[in-house]
């Protein structure tokens, strides 16, 4: 069925800032005489305030369709936070219109209303119906969330006495067993150890199983392409691009500020004394494009520019991969070469190395017969992205395991 | 289908009140909440709600006898005092928890949608058991002073209702202020502290009344105080016979105790859309 369950029309949310206008007092003395003249003449008109219209969210409409997961992506401050809040009915818009069919349940964080003085046992039921559980659908579960959050022995305990990994197991395994039509789920998943959070991601994707539409918002692209269909991207406040989470995600990675992929390289102290130095170098996409992450497993490449100022025999550009504790993954060379003074460009593609998700330093280096004409080790960094290029079977392996995700051949026989 | 949910800014939601009964669970829940949580890690436990109103009637007693605050024939003072201080200990609870209610759940106010009316309603209740409990030390009183309570104990209730619509009408009035203006935090005890010397506590509204030397407006501005009508209805329901109610001044109170509550129901429902955000 392919009906709008979820029907955003011009949806448009204002917040009014209030800037209290700068009053330079240079001494007490100045605060009090101006205190004093301000009892006498009436109040004086406010200037130096002002009152700037803050537009969280402008113009925004798409409709979701029962049984989407949808994924609700974009950076800091785009209104990813505030459009979940309009449509849990906890704040209004200001301009615009939603229609919702169905029971909506909202999950904007983890263990809302928990009381520190009550019992686990206490807090399942506080919490269930605080979610739009009832008593008898709280009942009903009662048994599946405790043996989800793995506290039994301390159910009795009050949860002040809880360990923060416990406070949070029992929290999640509430929120995970409702029952809505609609659930909207904030950055709840950024919570617990790695095991519980795939728990967590496994047990979403049985609640979307079972035909639920799920609006999901995270910074964990990993988590949000492993668990939703769609994707809808925000920024600034609009809405700038929806349809497959795939093509989505590839968006928001391009929206990226690419002038950041690219370093301008400060001149050496002395430039034309030495042989050359290197004047820029870009890290860019398969495509050639600058981009400030790589999404994980995808091709990359970086491109060197430098110039020579003399002849330069076996000459050798060079270009080492190095963690953030200072392993070498990689290190690779152009061939010698003698060359001449002149600008030129290396280009090292990396079309074969799959590393896990996270920051790494570049390290590149010129040299004329074995003698180094410069060397940058903490300049350039290359930022592999969780948003993934792996498709299909792949996709499900852990991104952020080991060092190389490469994938080993494996035969598998049966003996018996 | 018929769960179809439409947001629009300002919108009326129509059916509030249905919703308010739909969120009934929820609010029972929370009642609950606070009465599990009141005397959590207290030694002596629920025995606070007989001692609290126990202080305050030897306070409020001996300050009536220092003064030589008439009381009528008949009528032993401590039970005088008693039938006031009760039901002014739970409106002072009631009132100052319900100010604070929104403030205090503000992580629920943002992160959860209900109709908001419940949080300062289930806090009430909490107070209203605190009441009851605290009802014993008026039977003991009683027993005691060999005073039995006639026909007109049966009208108890309808008086501590008109409390009740009291504290909640201020208190919601209280609360929705409170989000945005934190002074209120600062007004609401002092609300309390002066109340309890200007509501007939310690006296009774029969020397006000009757008492020639008071100016007639001053009379008039006494009877403005809504609590003034609920401690003289407890005492005319407890004491019986030797307590007459000067009228005007009785309905003045009752009938400004429900503008209260209508006010109060209405500037809640006018700010409630714009607490999360202002919270």
């Amino acid at each position: 069925m392919s009906q709008a369950i979820i029907q955003v029309e011009r949806l448009g949310k204002e917040y009014i800032l209030n800037h209290k206008g700068a009053e330079s007092y240079t001494a007490l003395r100045d605060i009090i005489s101006s205190g004093v003249k301000s009892l006498f003449t009436k109040r004086r008109p406010q200037t130096n305030d002002t009152i700037e219209l803050f537009r969280a969210l402008q113009d925004v409409s798409f409709e979701i369709n029962a049984g989407d997961r949808v994924g609700i992506i974009g950076r800091n401050g785009a209104g990813k936070s505030t459009l979940l809040k309009i449509l849990s009915r906890i704040t209004e818009p200001t301009q615009g219109r939603i229609t919702i069919t169905g029971r909506v349940a909202s999950l904007l964080e983890v263990g809302t209303g928990f009381h520190p003085e009550l019992s686990g046992r206490e807090n399942i039921f506080l919490n269930g119906s605080i979610l739009g559980m009832n008593r008898s659908e709280i009942q009903a579960k009662f048994d599946e969330i405790v043996a989800f959050s793995e506290v039994e022995k301390f159910l009795d305990t009050p949860v002040k006495r809880y360990s923060s990994g416990m406070y949070v197991r029992l929290a999640f395994a509430v929120a995970a067993h409702l029952e809505p039509e609609i659930l909207i789920v904030d950055e709840v998943l950024a919570v617990g150890d790695a095991a519980f959070q795939k728990k967590c991601l496994g047990k979403m994707k049985d609640v979307a199983g079972q035909g639920r539409t799920i609006l999901f918002v995270s910074h964990n692209m990993e988590a949000v392409q492993k668990l939703c269909t769609k994707g809808i991207l925000l920024h600034q406040g609009k809405l700038i691009d929806q349809g497959p989470i795939d093509q989505v995600t590839q968006k928001y990675m391009e929206g990226g500020d690419t002038a950041l992929a690219v370093y301008q390289i400060p001149l050496p102290k002395n430039p034309d004394d030495g042989y050359g130095y290197v004047t820029r170098v870009q890290i860019e996409n398969e495509a050639g494009r600058p981009s400030t992450e790589i999404p994980v497993g995808a091709n990359w490449q970086v491109r060197v520019f430098y110039k020579l100022n003399k002849p330069a025999p076996h000459f050798v550009a060079g270009l080492g991969i190095v963690t953030l504790f200072d392993f070498a993954v990689r290190t690779s060379w152009s061939k010698p070469a003698d060359s001449r003074p002149g600008e030129y460009e290396a280009l090292f593609v990396n079309n074969d190395l799959m590393l896990v998700t996270g920051q790494y330093k570049l390290v590149i280096g010129l040299s004329t017969q074995g003698r180094v004409i410069q060397y940058l080790d903490s300049t350039v960094s290359l930022s592999i992205s969780e948003i993934t290029a792996l498709g299909g079977e792949e996709r499900i392996l852990n991104a952020s395991s080991g060092l190389i995700i490469n994938p080993m051949p494996v035969t598998i026989k049966n003996l018996k | 289908m018929d769960n179809r949910i439409v947001i629009e800014p300002g919108s009326k939601s129509k059916n509030y009140w249905s919703d308010l009964w739909k969120y009934r669970g929820l609010f029972y829940f929370l009642a609950w909440r606070d009465v599990l949580v009141r005397y959590k890690q207290t030694s002596i436990g629920i025995a606070w709600s007989v001692l609290r109103p126990l202080l305050t009637l030897a306070v409020m007693w001996f300050i009536g006898w220092l003064f030589g605050a008439a009381v009528p024939a008949g009528v032993p003072r401590v039970l005088m005092v008693c039938a006031a201080t009760l039901p002014w200990q739970f409106f002072s609870g009631a009132f100052s928890e319900a100010s604070n209610s929104l403030v205090a759940n503000s992580n629920l106010l943002t992160k959860v949608y209900f109709p908001r009316l419940i949080i300062p309603a289930s806090t009430v209740i909490v107070c209203l058991i605190d009441f009851f409990v605290s009802f014993i030390i008026l039977i003991v009183l009683m027993a005691v002073c060999r005073f039995a309570p006639g026909w007109r104990i049966c009208f108890l209730p309808v008086f501590l209702f008109i409390a009740l619509v009291i504290a909640m009408g201020a208190g919601l009035l209280i609360a929705a202020l409170n989000v945005k203006y934190r002074d209120f935090k600062y007004i609401v005890p002092f609300i309390v502290q002066f109340g309890v010397y200007v509501s007939p506590v310690a006296f009774s509204s029969d020397y006000i009344y009757g008492h020639v030397g008071i100016p007639a407006s001053v009379k008039f501005i006494y009877s403005l105080n809504p609590m003034v009508g609920v401690i003289d209805g407890f005492r005319w329901c407890i004491l019986g016979n030797s307590i007459s109610i000067y009228r005007p001044g009785f309905i003045l109170s009752i009938g400004l105790s429900f503008f209260f509550l209508i006010l109060g129901i209405w500037y809640f429902r006018k700010m409630e859309k714009s607490f999360a955000d202002v919270i």
